[in-house]
């Protein structure tokens, strides 16, 4: 199996599905449509010759600024033919849904209540879609760009009075 | 020699109650058996035997908060974590005391983001911060020992006035005597 023959078996079973397609030192990346997220990964996993059974990683970047701002990243890695291939989908900034990628692979169920919890991700037919890592209770999504880096402002001795008068204390 | 014959000679020693209740308050100081990073590794090097922490009398780290009177905060103490802490302190049975063991316990260290809480002391009041990342075993007894010198102090009516290093409920800062 090579990048090449995979590009075409794909474009050849699923002619709408490819948005653009890439290749960086040897793995070949494909920009998919959302709607065809879901067929294209059962077809490579399925496929006896492709047989891309195994999810290695997904997650999600945020590129802000750029439309669609996220994107959630998929690494499948077929064992028999010792072949990688990444898929990578599109999400939109105000209502950043995707397909779940977990009815074709467990493992996916974790990795994105990850990608959920911390970029705000929404995937949908996920079959529980909460919070993994952060508290239940907390606000917002922190690892998007947009919130802020540090938490508080750094004490030193020129402004630690300043600090430890806002800063709470804990009770006895 | 039978136990008698020496008590006999032993004579009577006076000494006030406060005395002797913070002597056995210092000399059987249990600490909370818990570890939240990096830190706990030191914490556990100074109960190893090159360093032994029970030549203090804490050779016992409890594994349960009603056993405890002392909290070593080891590590940093991430945003899920605090009730947590919270509610092992408040499980702990009075007299009890707080050492912020390392950077991450004190300040939150490198860590300023939003999954670190900046320094324990906002969750748990705090006896003694231990500076270092991590502290060296060394540091840590140091920091028991300034613990001791502060719980000797104490008065028995339970006020703390005059401990060398202390937040006041008023957030006052650490007064050093
Ligand atoms: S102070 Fe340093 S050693 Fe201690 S928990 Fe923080 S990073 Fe780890």
């Amino acid at each position: 199996m090579d990048n090449t023959t995979l590009l075409h078996r794909v474009q050849s079973a699923y002619p709408a599905a490819i948005l653009a397609s890439s290749e960086f030192r040897g793995e070949l990346s494909l920009v998919l449509r959302p709607e065809a997220l879901l067929d294209v990964a059962a077809f490579l996993r399925d496929e006896p010759e492709l047989n891309y059974t195994f999810l290695e990683n997904l997650c999600a970047v945020d590129y802000l600024g750029r439309e669609p701002r996220f994107e959630v990243v998929y690494h499948l890695l077929s064992v028999n033919n010792s072949h990688r291939v990444c898929l990578k989908v599109g999400a939109a900034e105000e209502h950043p849904l995707v397909p779940s990628l977990t009815p074709l692979w467990p493992t996916a169920n974790w990795q994105e209540r990850e990608a959920f919890d911390l970029m705000g991700i929404q995937f949908s037919g996920h079959p529980a879609l909460e919070r993994i890592l952060m508290p239940e209770d907390w606000i917002g999504h922190p690892q998007r760009k947009d919130v802020p880096l540090g938490y508080e402002e750094v004490a030193f001795t020129f402004n630690q009075e300043k600090i430890y008068a806002q800063k709470p204390f804990a009770k006895e | 020699m039978g136990i008698e014959e020496k008590a006999g000679n032993l004579g009577v020693v006076t000494t006030s109650l406060e005395t002797v209740v913070n002597w056995g308050r210092t000399n059987a100081m249990w600490p909370l058996l818990f570890g939240l990073a990096c830190c706990a590794i030191e914490m556990m090097g100074a109960q190893g035997s090159n360093y032994d922490l029970s030549r203090f009398g804490m050779e016992l780290n409890r594994a349960s908060p009603r056993q405890a009177d002392l909290m070593i905060v080891a590590g940093r103490v991430s945003r899920k974590m605090a009730p947590v802490v919270r509610r092992l302190y408040d499980q702990m049975p009075e007299p009890k005391w707080v050492i912020a063991m390392g950077d991450c316990a004190a300040c939150g260290g490198v860590f300023n983001n939003y999954a670190i809480v900046q320094g324990v002391d906002e969750v748990v009041p705090v006896d003694v911060y231990v500076a270092g990342c991590p502290p060296r075993p060394e540091a840590l007894i140091d920091g028991i020992m300034m613990l001791h010198e502060k719980v000797k102090r104490e008065k028995i009516s339970g006020v703390r006035e005059d401990a060398p290093i202390r937040i006041t409920s008023k957030n006052q800062l650490i007064q050093v005597k």
